[in-house]
């Protein structure tokens, strides 16, 4: 029962409403990546393990696109920590996607100032050409809006991070033009980071 | 593409009035060079000639050569750099660490991203400064997961030196050892926080630690610590080159060095401006950055990243320094100056500004993770027009609920955007409530407009 007239704080609402991570297929590792592993592991004492939990997650979302259960337990051995420290970290860190996301994630930075220079505009026009809501990915897979907060180039606002590349003063009125440039181009139609590109004006 | 892409590092030749010193731009002098980030480029402009020279004298000379300096951190406290290194523990046994502190992630601050895209050698020149300082062995960069391409320029670079002979075995036949490693962060803003940012290097979720112990005691790893911001680095091996005497007078009193400013907002050219600290705020937002676009005017400003108190148009000709700063009412921070014209709805300000903060909050302490989700809710009613004039008072209650209750300054930060448009703007909050909308024309919110949510 509640004691709050307005809210019923009944069972239901202590529920967590968070889903658990799927399991996914069993995971390892490519060869590739195993190397990549041990390389980063050394950065770190012998008996630091643990540190390299998130350049061994990286690994795992650069094999798979998403972080699974079976991934985490993978990471966990390897590191000699438990899986539950693993997902602790997961969940924590809003760069990791514990469900499979689209070709590209589209990251719109929604604070102060890029919503200044219109940032709410851009998610509302992507969001209306692919028929979603911030958070979700398109039926075709190929896109996933997540609205972000400050991505640190405030001088170039509004500012897009897709994947890993950055596209910088994209206006709302450029921004469906941006999704059929992906499409088309891949990330190529991205303008990358400006400091790299005025030097390249010179 | 767009004019504002460009950003402008000046010189201060038409300054906007009054004397202001000249001051050639020191950090950010080859940023649009190409090339500039590369090793042939950097040993060329005096570069490693500060770590030379620093391995010539012993760490504590190093210690009270930065003291004498006046350099103060650039990450928002504006502590004296010195006097943190000189706390780092020399009796422990256990290996001391640097930090370096690259998560720049205070809405209006791109500061650190510009120094080390452009000129990453100066920041690795400067780990290695202080790690000789304070007797390190290994520094840490931790840079922010979405500073992607940023990483990928610092790894070139740290490859060069240590090809080169500056990292790595006996550097320049001193004995000297050090490594500089990058730690790629995964979007927290709280790792920002130095103990956090410890935290999240041990491999846990970035939460801040009980003070003290401090890191200089106890730090990573339980061993004595030094967490450094980017740009604090940055300024190290100018002092070794140049010498204390020379940084020190190069801005006013205690407030020694050249200063990155990232000017952001309604300004006809925001980017990052590096001045002297004797410059004023309005020489820098009307002077550099052209002032606020056509035809408006200028309501407020934000001085240090969105964590610091608003200042009027009136208290601009407060200097351009951390103490002249504070004596105008507000922070310096991060030196992000988010410059707001008259089209800039408070609430709406608010409401996106504790939208922030009740993401990034770390859900360590109650006050934090519970208020600024409190507050977060009661701004979005108000700014729906739903709200009721008793909101105002509930939101400076739930204000004084946060501030200074919670391990980290994550919840003064939080509550000072609130507090301070309330204090400012309180016209604006019951505008809202009395008409049930938002009182500025329509035409101004239109690129605000919400509906994607």
């Amino acid at each position: 029962m509640s004691f709050h007239p307005k809210m019923a704080y009944d069972a239901s609402f202590h529920k967590s409403g968070r889903t658990l991570t799927e399991a996914g297929e069993p995971f390892a590792y490519t060869p590739e990546n195993t190397a990549r592993f041990e390389s980063i592991v050394v950065r770190y004492p012998a008996d630091r393990r643990r540190s390299a939990v998130l350049p061994a997650l990286y690994l795992v979302q650069y094999q798979q696109g998403h972080v699974t259960a079976n991934a985490m337990r993978y990471v966990a051995d390897l590191l000699g920590i438990t899986a539950a420290d693993v997902e602790d970290v997961v969940s924590y860190y809003t760069m990791f996607h514990t469900k499979p996301v689209g070709t590209f994630v589209i990251n719109v930075c929604r604070t102060l100032p890029c919503a200044l220079n219109g940032a709410e505009r851009v998610t509302e026009e992507i969001c209306g050409k692919l028929g979603i809501k911030p958070g979700e990915t398109d039926p075709s897979g190929t896109f996933t809006v997540v609205e972000v907060e400050c991505l640190g180039a405030c001088d170039r606002a509004p500012v897009v991070m897709v994947n890993d590349a950055w596209h910088e003063c994209l206006s709302p009125e450029d921004a469906s033009k941006l999704l059929d440039d992906l499409r088309a181009r891949g990330e190529a139609a991205l303008s990358g980071c400006h400091h790299v590109v005025e030097s390249r004006r010179l | 593409m767009c004019t504002k892409g460009i950003h402008v590092v000046f010189f201060v030749s038409s300054c906007f009035r009054g004397p202001v010193m000249i001051m050639e731009p020191l950090l950010t002098k080859y940023v649009r060079e190409p090339n500039c980030f590369t090793l042939d480029f950097y040993l060329k402009h005096e570069g490693y000639e500060g770590l030379k020279k620093a391995l010539a004298l012993t760490p504590d000379q190093v210690v009270e050569m930065v003291k004498a300096s006046g350099l103060r951190g650039r990450g928002g406290a504006g502590f004296p750099t010195g006097m943190k290194w000189q706390f780092v523990d020399k009796r422990s046994p256990n290996p001391r660490y640097i930090a370096c502190n690259a998560d720049e992630s205070e809405p209006g601050t791109f500061k650190d991203h510009l120094l080390m895209e452009r000129n990453p050698h100066l920041l690795i020149e400067g780990c290695a400064i202080a790690c000789h300082a304070i007797g390190a062995r290994v520094a840490y960069v931790y840079i922010r997961g979405e500073f992607f391409h940023v990483q990928r320029v610092l790894e070139r670079a740290i490859d060069e030196a240590y090809r080169a002979g500056f990292l790595g075995r006996n550097v320049f036949g001193s004995g000297f050892d050090c490594d500089v490693y990058i730690h790629r962060g995964a979007g927290a803003y709280e790792a920002g926080e130095e103990t956090a940012l410890l935290e999240s290097l041990e491999g846990k979720r970035a939460q801040p630690r009980n003070k003290p112990p401090f890191p200089a005691v106890i730090g990573l790893y339980n061993c004595p610590t030094a967490v450094n911001n980017v740009e604090t680095l940055a300024n190290v091996p100018l002092i070794l080159r140049n010498g204390a005497e020379w940084f020190a007078a190069l801005g006013p009193e205690k407030n020694g060095g050249p200063k990155l400013f990232c000017i952001s907002g309604h300004v006809k050219r925001p980017g990052v401006y590096e001045a002297s600290m004797t410059m004023t705020l309005r020489e820098l937002i009307e002077g550099c950055a052209g002032g606020v676009r056509e035809g408006r005017t200028l309501k407020a400003v934000i001085p240090g990243g969105s964590s610091v108190p608003m200042l009027m148009p009136d208290q601009l000709d407060a200097q351009a320094s951390f103490d002249g700063v504070q004596k105008a009412g507000s922070l310096l921070g991060s030196a992000g100056l988010i410059v707001l014209d008259d089209t800039a709805c408070m609430v709406w300000l608010a409401e996106n500004l504790l939208h922030f903060y009740r993401h990034e909050s770390c859900g360590k302490c109650t006050p934090c993770r519970e208020g600024t989700d409190w507050l977060h809710k009661i701004l979005r009613r108000i700014e729906r027009g739903e709200g009721h004039m008793r909101d105002l008072d509930l939101l400076s209650s739930i204000s004084g609920s946060i501030g200074g209750k919670t391990l980290c300054a994550f919840g003064d930060a939080a509550i000072t955007p609130v507090l301070t448009t309330l204090k400012h703007f309180r016209h604006e909050y019951e505008a809202h409530i009395r008409e049930g909308r938002c009182t500025l024309p329509a035409s101004w919110r239109a690129r605000h407009a919400a509906g994607a949510r």
